[in-house]
């Protein structure tokens, strides 16, 4: 496990009021994978990925991050961990090199050994060309990347992205999503917060979705997914809907059947070993069908289902 | 070790950037020489007030004037360190390893440094003017604004950390400067004010900093009133970059 996190808490105290803002994580990350952290704004995500970075000491709980215990080595923590905010990390007034060079030598690296691993990375994130450039000149797919490589530059064993994606066009936003996979690929782990559903769905190899402090899922896009609706398989007949009815109810694999406008809804846990089934039982029976459709829950139903909320409402 | 190494690390990055930026280097060269030009022929006529300091008007004045640099110089860094914040710069050398107090110590580094050179320029173009000052008297007025340089930039990163923000900052920092300028005597010796005026104007550290430059510029007064100065600011120094370290040290939520 690349984190692994029990009962992480973190509490806010002010004069007036104390929020408890994680109240008791548990999470277990993987090494190699692209990890996902979603919720609603307020719900403790960003301070979940301060503590997991160090920036922000936990008030209770267990955490151990890229092999060493955050509470007690954070420093151990900090040579294995690149970090990318919100906000970036570069400056504008400062060419792309001198921002690698002088991350890599504040992890210990020698003039010579930044210079060349800064090269490196220039290259590899098509950034050579501006390398010697104000970042304040860089597009804003160009910077990100550059964000990116600074966080890179130590060579870590996990990667923290604080909503990579946020900000940028279309194109670039694929772009990145190439880039983060090329990482992953790598070997490098990557926990990232996101806004965007489709990112996550599309990025992430498991995701957790974290409401009040606390984590309310936690699975692979596809099993979160179905475990909050199933499939959905849409059966409609050429004749009367009865006969297939009474073939297709009571079986196992169908755990709900309703029937709208003249078509039968199956609620089944995995739709595409349903459908041969449906065909077959139906075939038997000698049923001719008209349509058959699947139908999937997207990742906005699973967060509407979690926490109350669309995130597409929430999203900042 | 470390914590040298990345002072000097962060020293190269501010440098780098405050000269690389051509209008810093020109602003920073054109300030003293309009302290020096604007204002100081009207010092001429003001030498035969009553109670005006002797030892000559360019003796009584630069070394103020050399203060005040250090104050209003040292103000103004506030600005860029939110401007890093914004960026999310200062998050990021908070994650590396990076010593928390190099974080401060390497960009003050920087401040003093300009400011020493500023300071050196005025100096040599008072010459011409008739400053007259002995080696020692520059050595101990360039520690003076060495001191008010790093205390005042310290806490003014203390203050930009604090407030985040440049609306927030600004305020602060010149309602804070400019009744401390008045009060240290820099424009006009305070033996001129009255005396409750005299009396806020002793709670002013940076009153015991022109005392003692002008006494080693003009050679009236005692050799306690440098040990004075030299010792407040040299506190002043240790309490700036106490807290301001500190800030840096902090966690942000």
């Amino acid at each position: 496990m690349i984190i692994r996190t029990r009962g992480l808490r973190r509490v806010f105290r002010s004069r007036r009021s104390t929020v408890e803002a994680v109240a008791g994580v548990d999470l277990d990350v993987g090494a190699g994978q692209i990890f996902g952290f979603l919720g609603p704004n307020g719900a403790g995500k960003t301070t979940t990925l301060r503590m997991l970075s160090t920036l922000l000491p936990p008030t209770g709980g267990e955490a151990s991050v890229a092999g060493h215990d955050l509470r007690r080595e954070p420093d151990r923590v900090r040579q294995r961990i690149g970090y990318v905010s919100q906000e970036g990390g570069s400056y504008d007034d400062v060419t792309g090199r001198r921002e690698l060079v002088l991350q890599g030598r504040l992890y210990g690296m020698s003039r010579a050994r930044a210079e060349q691993r800064a090269a490196e990375l220039l290259e590899s994130l098509e950034l050579a060309e501006f390398a010697d450039r104000r970042t304040k000149t860089y597009s804003g797919g160009q910077r990100r990347r550059l964000d990116i490589g600074i966080g890179l530059m130590h060579l870590p064993d996990l990667l923290f992205l604080d909503e990579p994606t946020t900000g940028l066009d279309p194109q670039s936003r694929a772009r990145m999503w190439e880039e983060v996979r090329r990482l992953r690929d790598q070997g490098t782990s990557v926990f990232l917060t996101t806004h965007y559903l489709e990112e996550a769905d599309a990025l992430c190899d498991r995701l957790a979705i974290i409401d009040h402090g606390r984590i309310v899922a936690e699975g692979t896009p596809e099993e979160l997914k179905r475990e909050v609706a199933g499939d959905v398989v849409v059966v409609g007949t050429t004749g009367t809907t009865a006969a297939a009815r009474e073939v297709l109810d009571a079986r196992e694999f169908v755990r709900e059947l309703t029937e709208e406008d003249g078509v039968l809804r199956l609620y089944v846990d995995r739709g595409e070993t349903a459908m041969p089934q449906i065909l077959r039982l139906l075939d038997g029976a000698g049923i001719a069908l008209s349509t058959l459709s699947l139908h999937r829950p997207t990742l906005d139903d699973v967060f509407l289902r979690k926490t109350g909320r669309s995130l597409r409402e929430t999203a900042a | 070790m470390k914590l040298l190494r990345d002072t000097w690390l962060m020293f190269q990055r501010y440098l780098w950037i405050f000269l690389s930026n051509p209008a810093w280097v020109i602003i920073g060269v054109i300030q003293p020489v309009l302290y020096l030009l604007l204002f100081a022929p009207l010092l001429k006529s003001l030498v035969h007030v009553p109670g005006f300091p002797p030892g000559g008007a360019y003796n009584v004045f630069v070394p103020g004037l050399l203060i005040q640099l250090g104050l209003f110089g040292a103000a103004g860094v506030g600005f860029g360190l939110i401007a890093e914040l914004r960026a999310g710069v200062i998050e990021r050398f908070r994650v590396t390893p990076c010593s928390r107090f190099a974080l401060l110590l390497g960009r003050a580094l920087r401040d003093i440094l300009t400011l020493l050179i500023q300071s050196v320029i005025l100096l040599v173009l008072s010459i011409p003017f008739g400053l007259q000052a002995s080696i020692g008297a520059v050595v101990i007025m360039l520690a003076l604004v060495a001191l008010i340089g790093l205390g005042i930039s310290a806490l003014c990163y203390a203050a930009a950390l604090w407030l985040k923000d440049e609306n927030s900052y600004a305020p602060l920092v010149f309602t804070l400067s400019l009744p401390i300028l008045l009060l240290s005597g820099v424009l006009l010796p305070l033996q001129l004010a009255p005396g409750w005026l005299q009396a806020i104007g002793d709670a002013n550290p940076l009153l015991y900093a022109v005392n003692a430059s002008r006494v080693v510029f003009t050679g009236h007064g005692s050799g306690a009133d440098v040990a004075k100065g030299l010792a407040i600011m040299a506190a002043l120094a240790v309490v700036g970059v106490a807290i301001g370290a500190r800030r840096f040290a902090r966690a942000i939520a």
